[in-house]
């Protein structure tokens, strides 16, 4: 639905090249939602402007339902008829809402109706269906000022489908939200992806937003993606820096001559006892430093950090007894454990 | 001098200053909105960027600003002439105090206009809207109570250049106090006119103040929206993003 490739962004001021995003190739498949996270400064915003050409690319090609938009781009800095079309027909919230506060909730829905020309009886019910599809049917008549932040966020997202597009682009559209009401805007996008078959990019950098509603995701570093796939996917690659963001567990090796594992079931291995099944076979001792089972893309996935007495070398064989019983086993380095590094530090703590 | 023998005069001069101020506010306005926005709009970075148009502008405007209003009129006189085939008279005036009007409120609209969130204006861009939509539906209605303050600014300094104007014949409230009251020493009657001028200037202010208060109150902002891109930070309200590498 949604495909970028080698697209190259860089911004140029007083001399000073700054390279935001280095040949990004980035696929999003016909109704799925797709996650990009990374931290601030890591180019996910001029990725997602990118996408309807709020920002013009350097290099590279962005195709939204088979529609070459950087072929429409023309030379010039505005925006020509046939690519303001094309953009007409790809919803986008915002961070900050971006709702005209001189109108009425209505009004703002209607807004990208009247730029597509439609009648004001057809304006006023669409923006009425909308503002019942979202849960705001009695604020229709209220300012933007009147409202919470959450409701902000509804009348955002009810605009961005006043068009009837296939896709929506979603800048950040919780951050400014507290965790209750992320929650709830999130469970909208769900419920608007499954029931109007919505395709949904959205850019984040909040892992618990991946987390809740994303069936892929690409992590971004300094302008390239790094990592990318769907959920389950990455979950079941070993290594994976995102799948193990997604679901981190802790604890810290008891003493030098151990083995730490870090054991992912997902699917059938979930329901097998195959801990007891490991300590009664090989006869060791087996302590859990951490453990959690939780849902990440709608799927039940687990994960447990144990540790085995004895060097690695001493523990090839129950491991490999692991991995035939279709569990992901993650060696966790006794020099990284502990003081590890961050990969994405906490936003805002430079 | 008696009240009867005032209040023709300050009729006949009451009715002058409105037609000045009142036209040449209406044409101030109509030339000075354009130009503001369009010096936003051509401006490094606004969405009609070119350098040569804005600069070309700003030195225009600059220079009407900068021109005290006394000269303005006299060097504006030839036009005057061309366009109302007289240089005296309360018609006559309307040209200058129009002129010096348009910059005057250009700067401001400029101002106002400046200070809208570029958030919203990237919003509509985003749902197709051209640059003609985002002037007509954003910053037109989004300035508005800025725009209704900055008229109000306009009108009351278009007065104070109106009392100029009675030196070319002009006529006016302004006229009348400077020609009774400080040529004949009829002071009672410049009295009289400088309170109608600052009780019309008071209500003037009133008026505009109350008028965009109205509209403020209506819309408020936008919510946490800052209104300077630059500023705009992705602080997240807790750390869900961190890792083991």
């Amino acid at each position: 639905m949604i495909t970028t490739s080698g697209l190259t962004k860089v911004y140029r001021s007083r001399g000073r090249e700054v390279t935001a995003l280095d040949g990004v190739d980035l696929h999003v498949r016909e109704g799925e939602v797709y996650g990009v996270i990374g931290q601030s400064g890591a180019g996910k915003s001029s990725l997602i402007r990118c996408v309807n050409l709020l920002e013009r690319p350097t290099a590279g090609t962005v195709t939204v339902a088979g529609q070459d938009l950087t072929a429409l781009a023309g030379r010039g800095p505005r925006a020509g008829k046939e690519l303001r079309q094309a953009r007409s027909r790809i919803g986008m919230v915002f961070q900050h809402f971006n709702l005209l506060s001189s109108r009425t909730v209505q009004d703002n829905i209607e807004l990208p109706l009247e730029i597509l020309g439609k009648t004001g009886q057809e304006r006023s019910r669409k923006a009425l269906e909308l503002l019942d599809l979202v849960g705001l049917a009695d604020k229709a008549k209220s300012y933007p000022a009147q409202l919470s932040g959450g409701q902000k966020q509804r009348v955002g997202i009810a605009r961005a489908l006043a068009g009837d597009p296939k896709v929506l682009l979603s800048d950040e559209a919780t951050s400014a939200l507290d965790p209750e009401t992320t929650r709830s805007i999130l469970q909208l996008l769900r419920d608007l992806n499954r029931q109007l078959g919505l395709t949904v990019l959205l850019i984040t950098h909040e892992m618990d937003v991946v987390k809740s509603i994303c069936d892929s995701a690409a992590l971004m570093e300094k302008g390239r993606i790094v990592e990318s796939g769907t959920v389950s996917d990455l979950l079941a690659t070993p290594g994976s820096a995102l799948a193990a963001a997604l679901f981190p567990v802790g604890g810290d090796p008891s003493g030098d001559d151990r083995t730490v594992l870090d054991v992912t079931f997902h699917g059938e291995a979930a329901t097998q006892p195959v801990i007891s099944h490991l300590s009664r076979t090989y006869n060791i001792d087996i302590s859990i430093l951490g453990a959690a089972i939780d849902t990440v893309g709608g799927l039940q996935v687990g994960r447990m950090r144990i540790e085995l007495p004895g060097r690695y070398e001493d523990n090839v064989v129950p491991v490999g007894f692991l991995r035939e019983q279709g569990l992901q086993i993650d060696v966790v380095n006794n020099d990284a454990v502990g003081d590890g590094q961050p990969l994405l530090v906490k936003e805002g703590a430079k | 001098m008696t009240w009867s023998e005032m209040q023709p005069l300050l009729e006949q001069a009451g009715q002058e200053t409105l037609i000045m101020v009142g036209w040449s506010t209406l044409l101030a306005v109509v030339g000075g909105l354009p130009l503001g926005i369009l010096l936003v709009l051509t401006d490094k970075g606004g969405l009609l960027q070119n350098t040569v148009v804005n600069k070309v502008i700003g030195q225009v405007v600059n220079i009407g600003r900068s021109l005290p209003f006394i000269i303005l009129m006299v060097a504006l006189m030839t036009f005057t002439r061309w366009v109302t085939g007289t240089t005296i008279g309360s018609e006559a005036a309307i040209v200058p105090l129009a002129i010096g009007g348009i910059p005057f409120f250009a700067r401001l609209v400029e101002t106002a206009v400046r200070e809208v969130d570029g958030g919203l204006v990237e919003a509509v861009q985003a749902m197709g809207g051209n640059t003609w939509t985002v002037v007509r539906k954003v910053l037109v209605p989004e300035a508005l109570p800025s725009l209704i303050a900055s008229t109000t600014t306009t009108i009351i300094a278009l007065i104070g250049y109106s009392a100029m104007a009675g030196t070319v014949g002009g006529g006016g409230l302004g006229d009348l106090a400077v020609r009774y009251g400080y040529n004949r020493f009829e002071s009672g009657l410049m009295w009289v006119t400088v309170a109608i001028l600052a009780v019309a200037i008071s209500l003037i202010q009133f008026a505009g103040d109350a008028t965009a208060r109205a509209l403020h109150r209506r819309g408020g902002r936008s919510g946490a929206a800052p209104r300077l891109r630059l500023l705009k930070t992705e602080e997240p309200a807790t750390a869900d993003v961190s890792k083991v590498a």
